[in-house]
């Protein structure tokens, strides 16, 4: 098979073409900047208005909730900093996971070193947080929770709707960091009590760099980027018109097929993970069996190192990744693998496969007879299956 | 992070079709360095005659792309050497003979001379003779089975 294979759809995604077809017009026909006053840039003033339209219904919103911003983790930084700058006087403790994004999880650290605590929850060993640890953990100076909708490594979808109601008891604001899930499955911030979201354009087959984020409104968050009156003051700069239509173009294909993609996604993933489960000896399948996206599969292969199974699924043209030191850049594995309570030794043995809406069965097996493959050739020349296999005899 | 197009050639061709993989039965040394959690653990078995010539060396690896074409190319590099010429594959050599490594990756080719040196221990103990220069070798594996007996895998 000669044809790339990519199963990375969790790092980013290709753009729709009816999505990149809605863009052009707004690169060298309508570029009028949306906020001068002719009749000429009221045309991109009009498909800026009918985008956050788009979006906000999807998510059961109002438009004037919905700010684009330049991508999931300007949206993260935004809702945490600006909730902790607002409400400093309420407290000083914000509550999040220790599974999250790092555009949460560093924003989260450097609040730290500017006088706000931080709770890291727990997850069990499928990545779910505890509801009653998270119940304890609120205080009464507690300002905010962030808990992700669905986790980018393994999958996890949290507990969102319970999560909301326990904040909304407690008075206490609730943000998602919903990255992975926006578009993916369904998501409705009245039913689910959030309060702020952030999504990504480039994690649905729409351009990089977009984003938005949901303020419920009555939330007196300040400005993130400031020099501008765009989005009502809270967020300046020229407005990114081809972006923000893009993403909401976006939206609205992923919102109008998610059923069926859902459908489809999750028989090739199920059909993924059972032979290469079958298949594989000392496999094991990360994350949760079935509160899990519909695209996201998560193994660790024991005895073998996740950079070396990339490298050769690559030169048998599969794009995938791994919760490896190597892949990190760092010497510790994947901080999601390790909060489920696998050693680093078996945490730098992981292998992430994301599917896309376009995925073939064929795909899938040509993917799983490679893994199987290469799995064996690594463990053949691997001192710990060695020891192992003699250890066993 | 270290993309695959940052390797250079040589490294994806020790990666890829890696010389002298496996064990040698009743190895005059074998040296094992390392740790599994920071993800390299390298094992080198020697043979080596009576004239201290390393007739043959054998390499298993976990760990990168980079960890295991150091293996490769430090066993190429030890063949046919003395056990005291063997001591000056350092792991500049073995980078130089690759043709460099990403910065991220130079601690493997590190790993590579540490598995020679603790080989060449292992042989000079078993022997009962000293090779100028040589050090203990420090050994820190770790063992995954108490993950496993509690999750009941």
């Amino acid at each position: 098979m000669n044809n790339m294979i990519y199963l990375d759809n969790a790092a980013t995604t290709k753009i729709d073409h009816e999505v990149y077809e809605a863009m052009k017009p707004y690169f060298e026909e309508q570029y009028g900047n949306p906020s001068s006053i002719y009749s000429f840039a009221g045309k991109s003033k009009k498909a800026l208005d009918e985008a956050r339209e788009t979006v906000a219904s999807f998510l059961g919103a109002k438009p004037a909730e919905i700010y684009f911003t330049g991508g999931g983790s300007e949206s993260d930084n935004w809702a945490l900093k600006a909730t902790a700058e607002a409400y400093r006087d309420k407290g000083n403790h914000i509550i999040t996971s220790k599974i999250e994004h790092h555009a949460v999880l560093h924003t989260c650290e450097y609040l730290e070193r500017h006088g706000f605590e931080v709770t890291y929850l727990n997850v069990d060993e499928y990545g779910m947080i505890k509801l009653d640890e998270l119940e304890k953990a609120i205080r009464p100076d507690t300002i905010l929770i962030s808990i992700m909708f669905a986790n980018n490594e393994i999958g996890t979808i949290e507990p969102v709707k319970e999560i909301g109601s326990i904040a909304r008891e407690h008075g206490v604001l609730f943000h998602t960091d919903a990255v992975q899930a926006y578009g993916h499955i369904p998501i409705n911030v009245e039913e689910l009590c959030i309060d702020m979201l952030s999504a990504s354009g480039h994690k649905i087959n729409g351009p990089k760099g977009t984003g938005i984020l949901y303020v419920r409104d009555g939330i007196k968050i300040g400005a993130f980027i400031h020099g501008g009156a765009q989005e009502r003051g809270r967020r300046a700069g020229t407005y990114n018109t081809p972006g923000i239509v893009g993403f909401a173009k976006a939206t609205e294909l992923a919102a109008a097929n998610m059923g069926q993609r859902m459908e489809k996604e999750t028989v090739l993933r199920n059909y993924l993970i059972s032979r290469v489960l079958k298949e594989v000896p000392y496999a094991r399948l990360n994350g949760h069996t079935e509160k899990r996206l519909p695209n996201n599969v998560n193994f660790c292969f024991r005895f073998i190192e996740g950079e070396s199974l990339l490298i050769l699924l690559d030169q048998k043209g599969i794009c995938a990744s791994s919760g490896s030191a190597c892949t990190s850049g760092s010497l510790d594995p994947s901080h999601v693998l390790l909060a489920i309570g696998l050693p680093h030794e078996i945490a730098h043995g992981s292998l992430r496969l994301t599917l896309s809406g376009e995925t073939a069965k064929e795909e899938i097996d040509f993917v799983a007879d490679s893994i199987k493959e290469i799995v064996g050739r690594l463990r053949s020349m691997s001192p710990l299956y060695e020891d192992f296999v003699k250890k066993d005899k | 992070m270290s993309q695959i197009l940052e390797y250079s050639e040589k490294v994806m061709d020790h990666f890829s079709n890696p010389r002298n993989v496996g064990e040698i039965e009743n190895p005059s040394g074998v040296g094992t360095v390392g740790n599994a959690k920071c993800g390299d653990i390298m094992r080198i078995y020697l043979d080596i005659g009576k004239d201290r010539v390393i007739r043959d060396c054998k390499f298993k690896t976990f760990g990168c792309g980079a960890a295991v074409a150091t293996s490769s190319m430090a066993t190429e590099l030890v063949i046919g050497k003395t056990v005291q010429e063997a001591l000056q594959v350092t792991n500049q050599a073995v980078m130089e003979a690759l043709d460099g490594l990403p910065p991220v990756k130079v601690h493997c080719s590190l790993l590579a001379e540490e598995a020679i040196h603790a080989a060449l221990w292992d042989y000079a103990q078993k022997n009962g003779i000293e090779i100028e220069g040589l050090k203990e070798p420090a050994k820190d594996i770790e063992d995954t089975e108490k993950f496993y007996e509690m999750s009941g895998e």
